[in-house]
């Protein structure tokens, strides 16, 4: 008898322990020291590493201005494999350049393009991160997933439903970053920083001798290098062998002035002050980009204060969809300080978000992110705002 | 080996006996590498790798011939290693014309396509022995036969086949042909090149006179005395080994094919090296397969070791006619001299059951299916 016919029988399914839980390790102190704890409490884990973007790309964006934290950086692997071996844990790295272009690279240009100011991580978080790792992570038998975010999941036995909470560390709170996260996706993962401040992550990280223990923290866009967003749109479009749609155009006043001119929309963002080039008697700010007659339109800074916009794609945590208009506190841009706001439901992914204060430099392709304490309710992309001077309120 | 790092450590240019005693255990090295290639000692060039060797052949032989002679021009496959395409395409890039012959797909190519290539002005044809990715093995005889005809230069990687194909300088018919020693079980980081004699080579690097003006630089005398070694223990188990490890690959290919209805077998079935298994399981993803037999104690590949992370799918699979899909779903196995019956056992265990997870689990399933 061949013995394959009783290994056909033995047929199983093979996966790793069901508990194993695969950490997605940057190579920086606070995933490092999410593999640490997790190690440190008996947990099987599997390091990965995401190998998101080719940095020998664009050569030109390389050396000019100071260096800065790089993506998925020789460095940043290096770390992350010395602290995977301090931990004595199995680490991979794993390729999703080809994803991390589609999702996050090519949509953070067409937002500039289009007039937006987008944020990447979040794209990723969406699409990369809790999306193509999570799952490649429950292929390789591992069915959760733990970062070095802060940030808090909780789930609740009334409502049946996963819920998102900002960080006990409020400095280091990146809920905003995570409003897109689904129910399956939440689910699945674990923020063991959420309920630790920073101080305490370093102090667990040396007292468990995590070797990355005093790196420093990086700030930029992870796939630009040194910073400079605009070269690297410029840079990218021309590998890709297409150019800038639009280029030099007209800045106009709010009135319909025209007070000089700019070199690229992409350049500019709402809210922005420097590298306008425009004399005037009082402070110019960018207050919009319209993208049809490529005009940058500036005015003052009272003229940045609107309360009413849309928001689209929104996903929605505690509840599939809100009965009713909510009140909460509504963030326009990480760092802003959540406003009080009226959120009426215009459909089931979709709201318009009124302010009972105007908000300063409300910002499309910036998430609007709602809370009620700290719970995140939901949040999505801010898609065009309203001139709080012409009320719609009134009807 | 060892006494070579520590007791023996003369250097074999130096005149003194320990220099002498290192000069011997070289000159008897590339005696043992001369025996497994059917060479003579002195047509044996001691180089770091694989690569090294190949980028001589190439460089070396394309470099001697003067820019100011007419167009010249080099024929090649589809499927080499990095080492000779980006050689290659190096080439390309300082003038010269190079022609890629595909191959069929059984990743097999025709020697008529490689004599429909040439041209008068062709200075080199360089084809390798066995594939690295689906260990299938080029009709070299047939390929040195139409080179001699023209008399035009033939190089030949035989990085894959050292120590599983004998291997005769002659009755190959080629004038250069690369070896490396880690492929036979000896260390990384050295390997050969076998000159013909009267073949002009133009030395890669500028130095002192070892290795008779043809590779400048003090010998890697460990690792040289590793790669002898390594040449004379694969002359003599090459038979038994060929027979054991074939015998196992089969039936672990058997295996898995039955067990995995889907899972399909690359390259031609009856002309690859004993010990290569290359397959696509498709929809599974080759890089999580990868990890997630890993996690099973089973070490398998993605394409080339070389490659590995790479954005785009081999060139090896496309060349073959493979879709991107499959072949971002496609591993290959290697089985060494150590394999045993039990190792195999398990992963024809552990196999099904993981490509069945991965397929349940995929980010792509649906995508790359409907892709086809």
């Amino acid at each position: 008898m061949s013995p394959i016919t009783e290994l056909e029988r033995s047929r199983e399914a093979v996966a790793p322990p069901a508990n194993a839980v695969a950490v997605a390790m940057s190579g920086g102190v606070d995933s490092s020291t999410v593999a640490a704890i997790l190690h440190d409490r008996g947990r099987a884990i599997v390091g990965l590493t995401m190998q998101l973007w080719n940095q020998r790309r664009l050569p030109q964006l390389q050396g000019d201005g100071p260096k800065q934290h790089r993506c998925c950086s020789i460095d940043d692997v290096y770390d992350a494999r010395r602290v995977a071996e301090h931990l004595r844990i199995p680490y991979y790295v794993i390729n999703f350049e080809r994803e991390f272009e589609q999702s996050v690279v090519r949509p953070f240009v067409d937002d500039y393009l289009q007039g937006r100011t987008p944020i990447p991580c979040t794209l990723c978080n969406n699409h990369v991160k809790f999306d193509q790792l999570l799952a490649t992570a429950r292929q390789i038998g591992a069915e959760r997933i733990a970062t070095g975010h802060y940030a808090r999941i909780r789930h609740n036995a009334a409502t049946g439903r996963y819920e998102l909470l900002r960080a006990v560390d409020e400095s280091k709170d990146q809920s905003y970053f995570l409003f897109g996260l689904k129910q399956e996706q939440l689910a699945r993962t674990d923020f063991p920083l959420g309920e630790l401040t920073k101080q305490e992550v370093r102090e667990i990280a040396r007292r468990l001798a995590v070797p990355v223990a005093e790196k420093p923290e990086s700030q930029e866009i992870c796939f630009v290098p040194t910073g400079n967003y605009v070269k690297f749109i410029e840079g990218y479009l021309e590998e890709q062998g297409s150019s800038l749609p639009q280029g030099e155009g007209e800045i106009v006043s709010t009135s319909g002035a025209i007070v000089g001119r700019h070199t690229g929309l992409h350049q500019f963002t709402v809210g922005q002050r420097r590298g306008l080039g425009i004399a005037a008697g009082q402070p110019m700010y960018v207050v919009a980009l319209d993208r049809v007659k490529n005009h940058l339109v500036v005015g003052e800074d009272r003229e940045l204060r609107r309360s009413i916009c849309q928001v689209r794609d929104i996903n929605w945590i505690p509840y599939a969809v809100p009965d009713c208009v909510l009140e909460a506190a509504v963030r326009i841009r990480n760092r802003h300080e959540p406003a009080m706001a009226e959120i009426a439901p215009t459909g089931a992914t979709t709201a318009q978000v009124t302010f009972y204060e105007p908000q300063r430099a409300i910002t499309p392709g910036q998430a609007a992110v709602f809370y009620s304490g700290d719970r995140v309710l939901g949040g999505g992309w801010i898609a065009s705002i309203e001139d709080s001077q012409t009320p719609s309120q009134s009807s | 080996m060892e006494p070579y790092f520590t007791a023996n450590f003369g250097n074999a240019g130096s005149i003194h006996s320990a220099g002498q005693r290192a000069r011997s255990a070289v000159d008897a090295a590339r005696e043992s590498v001369a025996a497994l290639l059917g060479a003579k000692p002195g047509e044996i060039v001691f180089t770091s790798g694989g690569t090294e060797a190949d980028n001589l052949a190439i460089f070396g032989l394309v470099g001697v011939v003067p820019d100011a002679t007419s167009k010249k021009h080099v024929i090649t496959t589809a499927i080499e290693h990095h080492a000779v395409l980006n050689a290659c395409e190096e080439l390309e890039r300082r003038g010269v014309d190079v022609s890629y012959v595909p191959v069929n797909p059984s990743g097999i190519v025709d020697p008529e396509d490689i004599r429909r290539a040439l041209r008068p002005e062709t200075l080199l044809i360089t084809v390798m022995h066995a594939n690295n990715e689906l260990g299938t093995v080029q009709p070299i005889e047939e390929i040195g036969r139409v080179a001699r005809e023209a008399n035009v230069y033939f190089h030949c990687d035989a990085v894959q086949s050292a120590g599983k194909l004998p291997l005769d300088v002659e009755s190959l018919g080629v004038d250069l042909l690369s070896i490396s020693a880690h492929k036979i079980y000896g260390p990384k980081g050295v390997g050969a090149l076998y000159v013909r004699s009267g073949t002009p080579i133009e030395p890669l690097f500028r130095g002192g006179h070892a290795e008779r003006d043809r590779r400048p630089g003090t010998e890697n005398v460990p690792g040289i005395v590793g790669l002898g070694e390594a040449a004379k223990l694969a002359a003599q188990k090459m038979a038994a080994d060929a027979g054991r490890i074939g015998a196992l690959r089969d039936r672990f290919q058997e295996a898995v094919c039955r067990l995995v209805p889907s899972a399909k077998v690359n390259g031609d079935r009856s002309r690859r090296v004993w010990n290569t298994a290359n397959l696509t399981f498709p929809a599974a993803g080759s890089e999580a397969l990868v990890i997630a037999l890993d996690l099973q104690g089973i070490e398998c590949s993605t394409g080339a070791a070389c490659s590995s992370g790479a954005v785009e799918p081999s060139h090896v699979l496309k060349a073959i006619g493979l879709s991107d899909g499959d072949a971002r779903s496609t591993v290959r196995f290697s089985l060494g001299r150590f394999a045993t019956d039990a190792e195999i056992d398990e992963a024809i265990r552990v196999l099904p059951g993981v490509v069945e997870r991965l397929r349940a689990l995929s980010p792509h399933s649906v995508t790359e299916v409907s892709a086809q």
